[in-house]
Order: C-alpha cells, then structure tokens, then sequence
C-alpha cells in the first residue's frame, strides 16, 4: 500500500467521473431572467459546468430560491489524504462487561453535561440515561459504567468540581448551540481549566454535539469527538478501549486501577 | 372525522382525577407568592426602568424587601404605602422603596395602601384590556384563517434580523411567527431590558422585542392580507412577568405550562406552580393562547411507551388552566410527532394519538408539534417525514401546527428551509383538506385499539398520581423521566408564604375577572 497511487474521486451521478452535483441557495434578489443567469454563474463560480438552474421561486419579497444541477469540474486524490478517523473495534454490551470487570476491576466513572448556556440534552441524555438511543442503550444501563448525568447548563468550574470530587475517568461534554462558535469557546475553556487545575491528564476528555467531528474536538485539546448519528454503545467502546484495551495508536498507557 | 372510539365515561373521570390534582396544588398556590409574582405586580403598576447598575427597578426593588423579610405583606402594600404617604407617581414610590430607608415598622392600618391603589389597579387592568381590544380590532380586519395555522421559528440572536426574517415568513404563508429565546433566558431571574441584538441560540424576551416584532407583523399583516400572529415564551422564572409583557404588547399566544420549567429547566416546583397561575390569570384576561409543551416528553422519554404521559398532563394543565379563568379555547394543549419512524406503522399510532386528543379536547387550540428526535442530517428523508407529520395534522384536524424543518438537527432554520417548509405544508393541507371526514377507521384495528390503549393508560396514570399527589409523582420521574425534588431546583428561594395581611389588587381584581 506504498507510496500512493494517486486516486482521484468526483461525484458520481449515473457513470463514473461524470460530477454531478446538486445544490439550491438563496440568493438576495427577486426573481429575474437576470436573477437566472446570476444563479448560474453562483454555480459556475463554485466550479460547476453546464448549470442547469432548475427552479426559480421568490422565497422572500426580494429572496429567491434556486435549485441548480450540473457537473462538478473538480476532483480530490484521497491517496493523499490524513484524516485522523476515531477507530474504535466493536464490542457488544456484554463483551463491554466482561473486558472492564477482567482488566479494570471497577466500575468506570463517567460525568457529562450540557455546558455553558446550552439546554439541549437530547445528546447527552441518549448517551448516558438507561434508555439510549433507537434501540441502543445507555451508559446507565452497562453494569460497568457509573454514570452521572448533570443536565443542562452547567458552568465548566462546577463540571471539573464535579468530575475531581467523583474520580471521574472520563468527561462527556454535550455542545449542540453553535452560534459563533460558542461551542468551541466553551469546549476549549474546559480543556484549560482542567490544565491549570493539573487535571487535565488525570481525565479522557469526549465531546460530542451535532456540529462536533474527531478532528476539531483534537483540535480543541479534547481526546475523542462525536458528531451527529453516535450512538451509545460507540462512546462505550471508545471507553473500555482507552481505559482498558490493547495499547492505542495515541500510545497512553493502559489506565491505573485507582484505589 | 376519522374518529376513534372515546368513552365518555372514562374521559369524564380523567377530569375529575386531574381536578382534584390540581386543587391540591391550588391550595398550596393561594397561599403562596414569589418573588417573579411581585415583580409582576410592580410592573402592572406601572414600575418600569433600571438602575445605574443597568438591573431593572423591579428586581431592586422586590430584593429590597425580600431581604427584609417583609415579602409576604406583598409588594402592593409598601407601594401603596408610598402612595399614601406623598408619593407623586408609583415610579416615584418604587424608587424611594429600592433606594431610600430601610422600611421602617408596618403600618398597623392598611387601608391608607388600598386606597392609594384603587385607581392604579383600574388602569393596570386598563392597559390589558386595551391591547385585547387591538388585537380583536386588528383580527377583525383580515379573514379567519384555515386550520391548521402554520406556525414558524425565527432565532437569529438579533431582533431586527428577527423582524425582516418574521415578515419573510409572512410571505411565505405563515400564520404564526415565534421568536426563539436566547438559551437560558428561562433561568434568568430578571427580564432584560430594551432592544438586544447578541443571543446565543435565539434573542431574548423583552418588552421592546416584543413591540419591535409586534411592528413588523403587523405590517406583514396588512402586506399580505392575512392576520400573522406573534409568539412568545412565557417560561421559566419570569414566566408572570413575561404574560404580562405580552399582555400589553399585544402578543397572540405565549409558550406557557404548569410543569415545563420543573421537568426541563430544573426550576422549583413551587416556584414555577404560583408563577404559572398568576401569569395564566393575565393570560385570561388578555385572550392570549397559550401553548403547553407535553411534546417535549417525546423528546426524552419513548414516544411509543410514554404516549399516555402526553394526554395525563394535558388533562392536568387542562385543570390548572381553567383555575387560572381560561377558556378551553385560550388552551393550545401540546402533542407532538415524535415515534420513531422505523417501526412498522408508527403512522397508524402517530393518527390515533392525535385523533384522540383532537376528539378529547375538542374546543382546545390544539398545537401538534413536528418530529425533531429521530432527525438526522439527510435533510431529503427529513423532508418526508415532515410530510408524513402534515398528512396527519390536517386529516385530525389540529389547529396550530409548528412546521417541520428538514435542516432540524443540523441549525436554526435559513430563510430557505421555512420556505420550503411552507410550500410543502400548505401542498399536503390543501391536497388532503377534507381526508379526515372520509376516512372510518376498521373496527377494533391498529388506530381504534392504540386510541382506547392510550386513554386507558393515561387514566390510570391519572389515579397514580393523585393517590401520590403531584409533587410526589414528579419526584418519581412519572413525566418524561424526570425527577424533580419539592425543595430542589431553581428559584425555590424566590418563594415565599402569603401573611394575613398580604395585599395584591392586581391579582384580586384579574381574579373577579371581566366586568
């Protein structure tokens, strides 16, 4: 598998490398021939050729809506792509068990919260409460995991007083508002409370939230990032991996049992 | 209508069961105040502005005699005691309180006050009665429009943003507009003041918000030929304040339940239940409609297995409301869209529970709420199961719908995703107007059998919890799986027990009601 062969990848719509893509928008201006000819040339500019603009419809007094095929004139080598992807090997619900009473001894102790303003505890609570997610059970319902659900709205320096006074293994942070990137603000200031409490390499760092994807929760100093779709049962894995799997690619050693 | 089999009987004795659920909460609310009710009371009073500080003149005051212990005597009286002893204005006598001397000993005679308030609690009612009378005026104008009413969110953060989208909205054929509060504004124990244009997840309520908007719809109104009504939260631990606010702003429906903030907000239970009744009383007498949030136990609990929770608490806020003076047409009780719609004839269930509480609550506002838990970000299959959610709202015959979003799950609607929404909303309601008074359902089938399984299980539910009480019951998690404690949760400290001598005029006279 080396060095790479270049790979290059368009859309695909109905035959190989033919691009087809789709894309509708708005555009700020009322609905004109001239409107017509601007959305096609909005496409062209986004590297689409022949632009079939297929509906026109004022949205808005002044606002219309375009809907737009044509074929995409660009293509990606992904031979030469890094993407650091979250690999976690599955393990069932009762594989769980087994792996964390064999090697840990102990329950897993788990703390997650909405922090800063956000009320949205749909993530949160599908993560960790007993009844999970379509079908896909909760951190409440593992025998392994002590799990403790401090809801909405919770302010970073009660979420790492909560944590320390627990012994928590592990932080679950919920971010679903994402207005100006109040979710990253909120997400980074924890990472750097935690370090100036000399706490940040005593705890894994998870967060998760709609908008939330591996790399930027790396990027925001966190261990793991879970976006939109996780379900219970991978956050389990991505636990029992770090705290008591094989040694991981991130090279942390195996978690000492604590007393 | 496509109508399922509903036993009087059994419907008959859920309002009694609730009834009683509620009296026992009443006799706890009639003895209690808090300090979102006085706040209130200051502000039907005509307190308004802040203090160099920039916290509203309200709170300074009502802290000043809280902190006295003087809060169970009733803001009213100390106000009405300024009065009396010189004060030109009830600003005036709200300042002087907040920034001058401690209070000094009661007055033994307490009828100097009273006086002092006569005319004062005429115009607080006054000034509600006026922007009922508007509104009915400004309705008048313009054609009843056809259920269901379509119902849309605009949650830019800035209220000028908020109003071109609003009137937007409008173009596109919405009924009703309802702007977004910032997060947390619920667990604000104050209510800010004036304009705002930063919020995270939506903008804060406040009285010149509400005016700004109030502006623009009406303006969108007369463009458009068709009355659009204005929405807004009265929630959380200002939730009198804000039905107030409302009231005189002439807002047409208010977001507002007796146990919304304590199962989701972790606001005290005692707190919330005194709040919810006095700013349902202003809500009477204003007209406003409000809207319950049962659809949010969905959201958390199974919407195949809690089901019945959802009829339960529209039984009891059915109850609380009518304590409060509202009619049963002033009561959008919620339900919502919410089974997962992998399994096998979701849709029969989703149309047997809406039909039943359609046929339940037959003279109710009903506000059928969209699925939102089982979205992900494939906003085409999103898109369908909007659709789906249409299809029943218009063949049950539910009068306020908040539409759908395929981009639900992914951000704040974009101007294009309402529109969208609209066009394929006002496309399923006209293509199947009259599908419910085709339909019969089969005997003893899916749709007859969920029906009858799910009044069965909300009386029962009913009897659970009036043996425990309420307050028990919502410790044990009987409503959307959440536990709240009576003494636990935020703003317990806000309440406080009603003294022999309390005095409230305001709320006297919102009690004795029209006339």
């Amino acid at each position: 598998m080396h060095p790479t062969e270049p790979k290059l990848v368009t859309a695909y719509g109905d035959r190989e490398g033919d691009g087809m893509v789709q894309m509708s928008f708005v555009l700020p201006l009322p609905p004109s021939a001239k409107a017509r000819e601007g959305a096609k040339r909005f496409a062209e500019a986004h590297g689409l050729t022949e632009p079939l603009v297929t509906t026109m419809e004022e949205a808005a007094a002044g606002y219309t809506y375009f809907v737009v095929y044509g074929r995409s004139s660009h293509s990606i080598d992904i031979s030469r792509l890094e993407v650091s992807e979250l690999e976690t090997h599955t393990l069932t619900h009762d594989e769980i068990e087994e792996r964390v009473a064999k090697r840990l001894g102990r329950r897993i102790v788990v703390v997650g919260a909405c922090t800063g303003s956000d009320a949205h505890t749909v993530g949160i609570d599908a993560v960790l409460n007993y009844k999970g997610y379509a079908g896909d059970k909760g951190l409440e319902s593992y025998k392994c995991f002590e799990a403790h659900n401090l809801g909405a709205q919770v302010e970073n320096v009660e979420l790492a007083a909560r944590a320390c006074a627990l012994k928590a293994d592990a932080i679950l942070v919920s971010q679903v508002v994402t207005q100006r990137n109040c979710h990253k603000d909120n997400a980074n200031a924890l990472v750097e409370l935690l370090r100036a409490q000399n706490h940040r390499d005593k705890v894994l760092l998870l967060l998760g939230g709609p908008r939330i994807d591996h790399k930027l929760a790396l990027e925001l100093g966190f261990d793991a990032g879970f976006g939109p779709g996780t379900k219970p049962s991978d956050v389990a894995n991505f636990l029992v991996q770090r705290l008591c799997g094989e040694e991981t690619a991130s090279g942390r050693p195996l978690a000492p049992s604590k007393g | 209508m496509a109508k399922v089999p509903v036993d009087a009987r059994v419907v008959d004795s859920c309002r009694e069961i609730a009834a009683n659920i509620a009296d026992d909460v009443q006799r706890f609310i009639e003895g209690h105040t808090t300090v979102g009710v006085e706040r209130t009371t200051a502000r039907a009073y005509g307190v308004e502005g802040l203090d160099d500080q920039g916290a509203p003149l309200v709170n300074v005051l009502v802290d000043r005699c809280h902190a006295q212990g003087l809060l169970s005597h009733g803001i009213a009286l100390f106000l009405g005691g300024a009065l009396a002893n010189g004060a030109p204005s009830v600003n005036d006598a709200a300042e002087r309180l907040a920034y001058g001397r401690d209070w000094g000993p009661l007055p033994s005679d307490t009828g100097g006050a009273k006086k002092a308030l006569i005319a004062h609690t005429r115009d607080a009612i006054l000034r509600i009665d006026a922007a009922r009378d508007q509104r009915e005026a400004t309705k008048a104008k313009f054609p009843a429009a056809r259920t269901p009413l379509k119902y849309v969110i605009v949650a830019t953060g800035n209220i000028y943003d908020d109003a071109l989208q609003a009137k937007a909205a409008g173009f596109a054929g919405a009924d009703i507009v309802a702007v977004i509060r910032a997060t947390a504004q619920s667990l604000l124990d104050f209510v800010p003041h004036g304009p705002t244009t930063e919020g995270f997840g939506g903008t804060f309520a406040t009285q010149e918000n509400f005016r700004i908007v109030r502006r623009a719809l009406d303006e969108a109104s007369a463009a458009y030929g068709r009355y659009i009504y204005q929405t807004n939260y009265s929630s959380g631990l200002c939730m009198a304040e804000i039905a107030w606010m409302a009231a005189v702003e002439r807002l047409d429906m208010l977001l507002n339940d007796a146990m919304y903030g304590i199962l989701f907000r972790d606001i005290n239970m005692c707190r919330t239940f005194v709040d919810q009744y006095v700013s349902r009383r202003i809500v009477a007498r204003s007209g406003i409609i409000i809207n319950t949030g049962e659809d949010n136990y969905l959201t958390t609990a199974d919407a195949v297995e809690k089901a019945h929770t959802v009829l339960t608490s529209q039984f009891i806020n059915e109850a609380f409301a009518k304590r409060a003076g509202l009619a049963e047409e002033q009561m959008g009780l919620g339900h919502a869209y919410e089974i997962n719609p992998r399994i096998e004839d979701s849709f029969l269930l989703e149309i047997a529970q809406a039909q039943l509480i359609r046929q339940i609550f037959d003279r109710h506002p009903l506000k059928w709420m969209p699925p939102t838990k089982h979205k992900t970000g494939d906003i085409f299959q999103s898109h369908v199961h909007d659709a789906m959610f249409n299809l029943v709202g218009v063949a049950t015959g539910q009068s306020i719908e908040l539409l759908g979003m395929f981009s639900e799950a992914i951000h704040n609607p974009l101007l294009m995703d309402r529109y969208l929404s609209l066009k394929s909303a006002e496309y399923i309601f006209n293509t199947a107007r009259h599908l419910g008074d085709e339909i019969e359902w089969k005997r003893g089938g899916i749709v007859e059998t969920r029906a009858r399984q799910v009044l069965s299980e909300a009386h029962d539910l009913l009897r659970e919890v009036e043996r425990e009480s309420i307050w028990e019951a919502v410790a044990k998690g009987a409503f959307a799986d959440v536990k709240r404690k009576r003494d636990g949760g935020k703003g317990f400290a806000g309440v406080v027990a009603k003294g022999p001598t309390y005095l409230n005029p305001f709320v006297d006279a919102l009690e004795k009601g029209k006339g």
